[in-house]
């Protein structure tokens, strides 16, 4: 059997991440150590290939592989994410790896599969091929939370992700199965038709539907799917708690989207009531628990928790039926994702580039003081800081205010006035850290102690996080007009 | 005849159900592996079941796909449950206590 090549040229993005990942895993043991940063940038120069291919094709909506794939701009929208996060992600841990003595190539190739995976992911037109691509995502990063072996923390925040991603894609692939025994395919289309034929209380379809809410649930680290987070969070080396706190949350929600609207759009009803109380309590104890913090990695676990709330707004607008503002719902969540990634990504770098002694700066005491003695550093914590918290002029104000609108006009404004409230109590737990760090004089052998891990790279990861972050708070346009021509209808 | 797709689906559903509880009550980690395995071969159950009832070759070549995924699953499970036994001699997971749960 021949595979059509219109097909393979459809997914060569895909195909080029993926043979790049593979040959970095075998250069890596024949590369001499003091050159490993090439394989890095060669890392680095693939990802802008493929950012410049899929731009080129961002109109366009091609299937491929009967039906299996679909490229349209919706999924180009989400690699284009991807490759940037994931740019930035392997440009951080140039410095990074070096600093904690687990200087392997390797690390690049397991980025490089996992952005694989979730490519897949957001291009699926099918359950199981959405399903074969959060494994390879998820497997790659139980691999990547491990990669500080002689860490106890980092392979027990391994252990603890394996456990419970193992169990919620098995949760999820049991929901596939009886989708396939529903729909007796698991395309997205025949999946809709399926639901269309056989009403909205088949109870087959429906407890499908609830495993595959679950096993989403989990991936996108929502409550009460969220016990996993703070743990790997802290455990993980932070260039991957940062690689998994943004582009695994992208992705998943970018599958999540497509296979609640194209699969199960027929169902809204049943959905969407549940979706809003996932989304409500998500916002609540992320926000809440978030507060009583002192470690920042933790603290930013949690704070990925509620963000993952504030973006379920944009799904509850999407599933809000007789609104006309479904588009409305998904295009703000893809905004304010995309804002989230720079935002999150910068605060992480910053606790990576944080030293004290040989470990990670990660403790709220730890940043006491940061003005006085790394100026530019503590600056620009407070950019994404006040970022996080939704303060204009900034990124996160703009993703907050469309998000919020998008609730409005949809006749859901309580909604809104929940997440504001949680807005404000978000700016609690985010101003303490500008407030250490301003406000409280470093303890004499602080000064000695804490340095920060400043590589070139690093710089510019800081710069790019920093650019998105004000660029997008005071010109959103471009972005806002992508994500409305990129939105699912 | 042939055996009713319902019987399938009941079986499966036992042995999703004893892999469900199992992840959630045990401690040893290789069961907790074992469990996983479970939920993953009731969910195959059901898809050549399926297969059969509708006279569709598709499912049963998801199970390979679900297999295969399975059995790297496994893989990486096994090589990171070493890793902590190097570290704690124990893969009990009341005593992993460096995160908080």
């Amino acid at each position: 059997m021949m595979i059509p090549l219109a097909d393979l040229v459809t997914i060569l993005p895909e195909l080029i991440v993926v043979s790049v990942a593979c040959l970095l895993l075998v250069l890596d043991p024949i590369t001499p150590s003091n050159k490993k940063d090439l394989l890095a940038w060669m890392s680095v120069a693939t990802l802008g290939i493929c950012f410049i291919m899929t731009a080129g094709s961002m109109g366009d909506r091609v299937f491929a592989f009967s039906d299996l794939v679909v490229v349209d701009g919706y999924a180009s929208f989400w690699k284009l994410l991807l490759y940037v996060v994931s740019g930035m992600t392997i440009l951080l841990s140039i410095g990074y790896l070096k600093e904690e003595r687990i200087d392997l190539a390797e690390f690049y190739g397991f980025v490089l599969l996992s952005l694989t995976g979730m490519m897949i992911m957001v291009s699926g037109a099918d359950l199981l091929v959405i399903y074969l691509g959060i494994e390879l995502m998820s497997i790659s990063l139980y691999i990547m939370a491990g990669f500080k072996r002689f860490e106890a923390r980092s392979i027990e925040s391994s252990a603890k992700y394996f456990i419970l991603g193992a169990f919620s894609s098995g949760l999820l692939l049991y929901g596939i199965s009886l989708i396939f025994g529903a729909a007796g395919s698991t395309r997205l289309v025949e999946i809709a038709a399926a639901v269309e034929a056989r009403g909205l209380d088949d109870s087959l379809i429906l407890i499908a539907l609830m495993l595959v809410i679950v096993g989403f649930g989990f991936k996108v680290a929502a409550v009460p799917f969220h016990m996993w987070t703070p743990d790997v969070y802290q455990g993980a080396p932070t260039s991957v708690t940062a690689f998994m706190a943004v582009a695994s949350k992208a992705a998943s929600f970018g599958a999540f989207l497509r296979v609640m609207l194209e699969g199960f759009g027929g169902m809204k009803p049943n959905w969407n009531g549940l979706i809003l109380g996932v989304c409500i309590l998500t916002l609540i104890l992320g926000n809440l628990v978030a507060i009583v913090q002192t470690n920042v990695k933790r603290m930013l676990a949690y704070s990925s928790i509620a963000h993952a709330g504030y973006a379920l707004i944009g799904l509850v607008v999407a599933g809000w039926v007789g609104t006309g503002v479904s588009a409305k719902g998904v295009s703000s969540m893809m905004l304010y994702l995309a804002v989230y990634s720079f935002m999150t990504l910068g605060a992480f770098s910053i606790v990576a580039i944080l030293r004290r002694g040989g470990n990670e700066g990660e403790d709220l005491d730890d940043f006491t003081g940061l003005a006085k003695r790394h100026k530019g550093a503590a600056f620009l914590m407070l950019l994404f800081m006040v970022s996080l918290a939704g303060i204009p002029p900034t990124a996160g104000f703009i993703g907050k205010f469309y998000l919020f609108m998008a609730a409005v006009n949809a006749g859901l404004t309580w909604l809104a006035v929940v997440g504001l409230i949680f807005a404000a109590v978000s700016a609690f737990y985010y101003l303490r850290v500008v407030m250490v760090m301003y406000m409280r004089e470093p303890s004499p052998d602080q000064e000695n102690e804490t340095r920060l891990a400043l590589s070139p790279t690093a710089t510019v990861v800081l710069a790019l996080a920093a650019a998105g972050v004000v660029l997008f708070g005071l010109y959103p346009w471009p972005l806002v007009s992508l994500t409305a021509t990129a939105s699912l209808p | 005849m042939s055996v009713p797709v319902e019987f399938y689906l009941v079986l499966s559903g036992l042995v999703f159900t004893i892999g469900l509880v199992g992840v959630l009550v045990r401690k040893n980690l290789i069961i907790i592996l074992l469990s996983i395995e479970l939920m993953l071969n009731a969910t195959n159950i059901n898809f050549v079941a399926f297969s059969s009832h509708f006279g569709n070759l598709a499912g049963q070549v998801f199970v390979f796909f679900a297999l295969t995924v399975a059995a790297a699953e496994v893989a990486v499970g096994l090589a990171i449950i070493i890793a902590l036994y190097r570290h704690h001699a124990s893969i009990n997971v009341d005593d992993f206590r460096l995160l908080k749960w």
